[in-house]
């Protein structure tokens, strides 16, 4: 994984435009942040092989990075990105980092489905 | 004193699940000449430490955790590790008559004197808390007579208080070095926290002695 070159991301995105795509997409603050601290409120989802197609693809801000995929009947959306790779098999692996460098989001697009 | 067993069984969702509370109990079996068999159900696959910065990405972290697994299983003289193909955050998502079959067919056919498992309802991840329950709705299905000794983990905020003191204390401290072995095979997750660890451990710091060198257990009761 690199850190977010956008300009390569956004190539990336375009990519996948106008296809049927898979996606991997998931937040979380791990399963023992409550565990660690009682007062902390543990959120978190995932899908894993959602079949879409978009339209429009984006990354936008400053960093950490968000992208917003128009999907033909809605949208997918992440924030926090920090680093990506374009992997051996041409799937767009994105993420995000926390400080610690704990993986927080993650959003993945690929033609084939994910194992 | 760690009783000599027949054949024992261990069953965690995780690779590292058996590294920190477990691997000093089961290289110490190992050494009195006891095959062990672990079935670890996932590969860990949702992880959040990939490195800082990173060095993988989430779809090669399998990959990674399953070689990482099978050093420790080397490490601590596991004969017989067997990976499941459960997906990591979804045990309890499964369905838990079919799970707890799968886990029984496993007991057939290993045939274990103890089963070591986490206890239900206080082991934090919802992975451990569904796996250590599919074990347990397993051998409620062999007639009472038959069944294995379970040994469960628990280290939930209130585990002590709902279950009183842990009744196992194994003392490992003869095995520390496979132990520690084992810890850092599973790299990827323990190398950040193995540096301090390790540097407590030489200076012998009593909090991180205990944890080492002391696995304990609540015999599950029917």
């Amino acid at each position: 994984m690199e850190v977010v070159d956008v300009k390569q991301v956004q190539e990336a995105i375009n990519g996948f435009a106008n296809q049927d795509v898979y996606i991997h997409l998931e937040t979380t603050n791990g399963a023992y942040a409550s565990h660690n601290d009682q007062s902390f409120f543990s959120a978190g989802a995932y899908i894993r092989n959602a079949l879409v197609r978009y339209e429009i693809g984006k990354i936008t801000g400053k960093g950490p990075y968000r992208v917003g995929l128009k999907i033909n009947l809605g949208w997918v959306y992440a924030e926090g990105i920090t680093h990506f790779e374009v992997d051996e098999q041409g799937r767009l692996l994105m993420a995000g980092h926390g400080f610690d460098g704990k993986l927080a989001v993650a959003l993945e697009i690929s033609k084939t489905p994910f194992e | 004193m760690i009783n000599k067993e027949r054949q024992v069984l261990v069953v965690f969702p995780h690779p590292d699940d058996e590294a920190f509370g477990v691997s000093g109990t089961i290289a110490t079996h190992v050494n009195n000449g006891t095959p062990v068999t672990y079935a670890c159900l996932t590969l860990g696959e949702m992880g959040r430490n990939l490195g800082n910065p990173p060095f993988t990405n989430r779809e090669n972290l399998p990959k990674i955790r399953r070689a990482e697994l099978k050093e420790a299983a080397r490490a601590i003289g596991i004969q017989d590790l067997r990976m499941l193909g459960y997906r990591d955050k979804t045990v309890e998502f499964e369905d838990d008559e079919k799970l707890a079959n799968h886990m029984l067919e496993i007991i057939n056919e290993v045939n274990p004197s103890l089963i070591i498992t986490f206890y239900p309802g206080y082991s934090v991840h919802p992975d451990h808390d569904a796996t250590g329950a599919a074990v347990i709705r397993a051998v409620e299905k062999l007639p009472p007579a038959a069944r294995p000794t379970l040994h469960c983990v628990a280290f939930s905020n209130d585990c002590i208080e709902a279950l009183g003191e842990a009744d196992i204390i194994n003392d490992v401290s003869a095995v520390s070095s496979k132990k520690i072995a084992a810890i850092k095979a599973h790299r990827s997750q323990t190398e950040a926290m193995m540096k301090t660890m390790e540097e407590s451990f030489q200076k012998q710091d009593p909090q991180v002695l205990a944890r080492v060198n002391f696995e304990r257990f609540w015999t599950y009761k029917w």
